[in-house]
C-alpha cells in the first residue's frame, strides 16, 4: 500500500478503529448505562447515608430518601461534625496530610536521580543493579514488615512520622525508578550528546533538560504514589500504629468500624472524609494518571 | 545550548556547594526535630518562649495547648527537609564531586545519583526479604526448622490457601474479563469518557473506604426488620430471606472479591481501551470484509492483538489479589472461614507474636510472585535487547 493511501486509513488520534462511527443500538446504550449505574450505586448509597438523619438510617433504606428529596429536615451535616470532632477524623486528616506529602515528594526525587543515572550515566554494575530494581517491583511488602519493625523498635522510629516517610519511600522506590527510567531512557540521545559537547555536567543536564521534559511522567508517578500512601492501611498500622496522635485516616476509619460497627451514620461520613481528597485529585488529574498507567502497561 | 553559558569559572563554583552545606545543616537540625517524639511541641514551645508567651509554652510541654499548630509546624519542617533537603544533598554532593579531577568525578558521580535509592532499596527491601526468608526456617530460639511451613498442611491453613487461590482466580479473572468487555462496549458509545470515569473512579478509593461502602451494601438485619443494605433489600423484595453475606461461608469470600473487582476493573478497562485504540483499522476492515460479526471481531481479532496488555494487566492484578489484606482485615478479620495469607500473617505477627509463622506466610507470598518476577525480567531483557 502506498504511503498517502495509508495516511487516509489511519484513524485520527484518539479515535478507535474498533468504533466504526457511533453505533446507535439501543441494547448497547442501555447496557452501558446499566453498568455505569451499577458501578456508581454503592458510592451513591454511602454519600446519601452520610447526610441522612441517624434515626432514619436504621429504619429505612437510603434509596427511600431519594423518593422525597425535598424534605429538607431529613438531611443533616451533623454526622460529619460528630465524626470529625469526637470520632477523631479531623486529627487523622491532618496526620494523613503530614504522612502523605513527604512520602510522595521524597521517593520521587530520589527515584528521578537514580533513573537518570541508570539511563544515561554508564557505570560498573549498572545492568545488574537495574535488574535487581525490576525484580524488586513485585516483592510483597509483607516480606519487609518483620525485620523493618525490629529496626524501628531498636531505633525509636516506631510510631514516628519520620519512620513512615522512610518506609513509604523505600517501598515506593522500585516502581518510581522503573517508570521514570522507562521515560527518561526514551528521551532522544542527541539531547544528551549536545549537552555534553556544550560542557554541561550531569547535574546540569539533569536539572535543566531531563527534569523539565519529565514533568508528565513525574506527575503521573506522583498521583500513583499519592493514592497508594493516602489509602494505605497496612504500612500505617505496622509502623505508625493506632495512637490517636499519629494515626492516619484509614487507621481511624478502621478503628471506627471496630468501635462503632453498626453506626452507619458515622461510618459513612468517616469513609467519605477519607475518600474526598483522592477523589478530587483523581478527577482533576485523571488524564495524567491514565497516561501514566497506559504508558507503563500498553508497550509490552 | 543554554547550559554552556551558565557555566561560570572561578569562585562562584564554590558558592553552590557552600550554600548547600549550610542548607544541609538546617536540614540535619530539622531531622533531629522530626526524630524527637515531642519535637514539634517542644520547638513550638521554644518559639513561644522566645516570643514571651510563657503559659502557651508550658501548656505545650505538658501535652496540651496548641498541639495542632505544633503538628502543622512539624509538617512544614517535614516538607522543607524532605523535599528541600534531598535536593540540597544531591546538588551539594554533586557539586563537590564535580570539583574532583574528571577521572574520579566520572567514577563517583553515578553513585551520588543512584546511591540514595540503592541504599534505601537495600535497607527496606533486600535486607528484610533475606531476613524474612531466613526467619521462616527458624524457631523462636534461632534453631533451623521446617515447622513454620509444616503447619501449612493443617486444615485452617489449607483453607487460607484455598481462599487465596479463589481470590487469585476469581478476582483477577473477573477484573480482566469485565475490563475487556467494558472497554469493548464503552468505546462504541457517546460520552465514552464519562462512562469510563464512573467505572474508573473506585480506583481512587482506599480498600478500607471500599470495605465500608460495600459493608453497607451487604448490611444485614434479621428477617422482618427493614433491610437497610441494598443487596438484602433486593433479596427480600424478591421474596427471599435476608442473608448475612459477610458471615456466611463460602459466599463471604466472593462478596469480598466483588469489592476488589469493583476497584480493579476500571484499571483493566483503561489499559485495554488504550490498547484497542492502537489496533490498526486495516486489520479490522479486512476482517469485516471477510464477513466477521462485530462480536467475532472482538473475540478473534482484537483480543489476540492486545494480548500483551492483557498479560500485563493480569499479572498486575494477580499480585494485588495475592497480597490482599485490607478488605478481609476490615470486613470480617477473617473470622468466618474467609481468611487469607496476608491477613493471617498480620495476625500471627502482631497478635500472636509468632514471627516464624508470619515469616513463613510472607515467604509463601514471595514464592507465589516469583513467576511474575520472571516474566517481568524476561520482558525487560527483551526490551533492552531491542533498544
Amino acid at each position: 500500500m502506498t504511503a498517502p493511501a495509508k495516511a487516509v486509513d489511519t484513524p485520527k488520534a484518539g479515535v478507535s478503529a474498533w468504533r466504526p462511527g457511533f453505533i446507535r443500538s439501543v441494547p448497547l446504550r442501555l447496557s452501558v448505562f446499566f453498568i455505569c449505574f451499577l458501578w456508581t450505586l454503592p458510592t451513591l448509597g454511602l454519600l446519601v447515608t452520610s447526610v441522612r438523619d441517624p434515626k432514619n438510617i436504621t429504619t429505612s433504606g437510603w434509596w427511600t430518601a431519594l423518593l422525597h428529596p425535598f424534605e429538607a429536615n431529613q438531611w443533616t451535616l451533623s454526622n460529619y461534625q460528630t465524626v470529625l470532632a469526637s470520632g477523631g477524623m479531623g486529627d487523622a486528616f491532618i496526620n494523613s496530610l503530614i504522612v502523605t506529602i513527604p512520602s510522595v515528594a521524597i521517593p520521587i526525587t530520589i527515584a528521578a536521580f537514580a533513573a537518570y543515572a541508570f539511563a544515561w550515566i554508564p557505570f560498573r554494575g549498572r545492568g545488574i543493579l537495574f535488574t535487581i530494581v525490576v525484580a524488586l517491583l513485585v516483592v510483597p511488602i509483607q516480606m519487609s514488615l518483620i525485620p523493618i519493625l525490629q529496626i524501628y523498635s531498636a531505633g525509636n522510629l516506631y510510631g514516628s512520622f519520620l519512620g513512615i516517610w522512610l518506609a513509604h519511600t523505600g517501598f515506593g522506590l522500585p516502581l518510581a525508578i522503573f517508570l521514570l527510567y522507562n521515560f527518561i531512557s526514551q528521551l532522544p540521545r542527541d539531547l544528551f550528546e549536545s549537552a555534553s559537547i556544550d560542557g554541561a555536567t550531569h547535574l546540569q543536564t539533569f536539572t535543566r533538560i531531563v527534569l523539565p521534559l519529565s514533568i508528565p511522567a513525574l506527575g503521573a508517578i506522583a498521583i500513583f504514589q499519592f493514592l497508594w500512601v493516602w489509602n494505605d492501611l497496612l504500612v500505617a498500622l505496622v509502623f505508625l500504629g493506632p495512637g490517636a496522635d499519629v494515626r492516619v485516616l484509614p487507621t481511624a476509619l478502621f478503628q471506627l468500624i471496630g468501635s462503632r460497627g453498626g453506626s452507619w451514620h458515622l461510618l459513612t461520613a468517616g469513609a467519605f472524609i477519607t475518600m474526598v481528597v483522592p477523589l478530587v485529585v483523581f478527577l482533576l488529574l485523571q488524564r495524567a494518571f491514565v497516561r501514566g498507567i497506559t504508558a507503563g502497561s500498553v508497550k509490552s | 545550548m543554554a547550559v554552556a553559558q551558565t557555566e561560570r569559572p572561578g569562585l562562584s563554583r564554590f558558592v553552590l556547594p557552600i550554600a548547600g552545606l549550610i542548607g544541609l545543616a538546617v536540614c540535619v537540625a530539622g531531622v533531629l526535630v522530626l526524630y524527637d517524639p515531642h519535637g514539634g511541641p517542644n520547638l513550638l514551645a521554644s518559639i513561644y518562649e522566645a516570643l514571651g508567651n510563657i503559659s502557651g509554652a508550658t501548656d505545650l510541654r505538658n501535652g496540651s495547648g496548641d498541639q495542632v499548630v505544633a503538628k502543622l509546624l512539624l509538617a512544614a519542617i517535614a516538607l522543607l527537609v524532605g523535599v528541600g533537603g534531598i535536593w540540597l544533598l544531591f546538588i551539594c554532593v554533586g557539586g563537590l564531586v564535580s570539583l574532583l579531577p574528571p577521572k574520579w568525578r566520572d567514577r563517583i558521580l553515578p553513585w551520588v545519583f543512584a546511591g540514595p535509592a540503592l541504599v534505601l532499596l537495600a535497607v527496606f527491601l533486600v535486607y528484610p526479604a533475606a531476613g524474612t526468608i531466613l526467619r521462616s526456617f527458624q524457631d523462636d530460639h534461632g534453631q533451623w526448622t521446617l515447622a513454620n511451613f509444616a503447619v501449612m498442611t493443617q486444615p485452617d491453613f489449607t483453607q487460607i490457601l484455598r481462599n487465596n487461590a479463589i481470590w487469585l482466580i476469581v478476582g483477577t479473572g473477573g477484573s480482566v474479563t469485565l475490563g475487556l468487555i467494558f472497554a469493548g462496549l464503552f468505546d462504541r458509545v457517546r460520552r465514552e469518557s464519562l462512562a469510563k470515569t464512573l467505572v474508573f473512579l473506585p480506583l481512587a478509593i482506599s480498600l478500607v473506604g471500599a470495605s465500608v461502602i460495600w459493608g453497607f451494601v451487604y448490611a444485614w438485619q434479621p428477617a422482618g426488620e427493614p433491610q437497610i443494605g441494598l443487596l438484602n433489600a433486593v433479596v427480600v423484595g424478591l421474596g427471599g430471606q435476608p442473608i448475612p453475606w459477610l458471615s456466611t461461608s463460602p459466599i463471604n469470600v466472593f462478596c469480598e472479591i466483588i469489592i476488589m473487582i469493583w476497584l480493579q476493573t476500571g484499571f483493566a478497562m483503561v489499559v485495554f481501551s488504550a490498547a484497542i485504540k492502537g489496533v490498526s483499522s486495516e486489520v479490522l476492515e479486512a476482517a469485516r470484509l471477510d464477513g466477521a460479526s462485530e462480536r467475532q471481531l472482538f473475540v478473534r481479532v482484537i483480543v489476540p492483538m492486545i494480548r500483551g496488555s492483557i498479560i500485563t494487566v493480569s499479572t498486575t492484578i494477580a499480585i494485588v489479589t495475592l497480597k490482599i489484606f485490607d478488605i478481609v482485615y476490615v470486613t470480617t478479620g477473617g473470622r468466618f472461614d474467609d481468611d487469607v495469607v496476608a491477613n493471617r500473617m498480620f495476625h500471627e505477627v502482631f497478635q500472636f507474636f509468632n514471627d516464624g509463622r508470619g515469616a513463613a506466610l510472607a515467604t509463601l507470598l514471595f514464592v507465589a510472585v516469583l513467576p511474575v518476577m520472571y516474566i517481568n525480567l524476561r520482558n525487560f531483557k527483551r526490551q533492552q535487547g531491542e533498544g
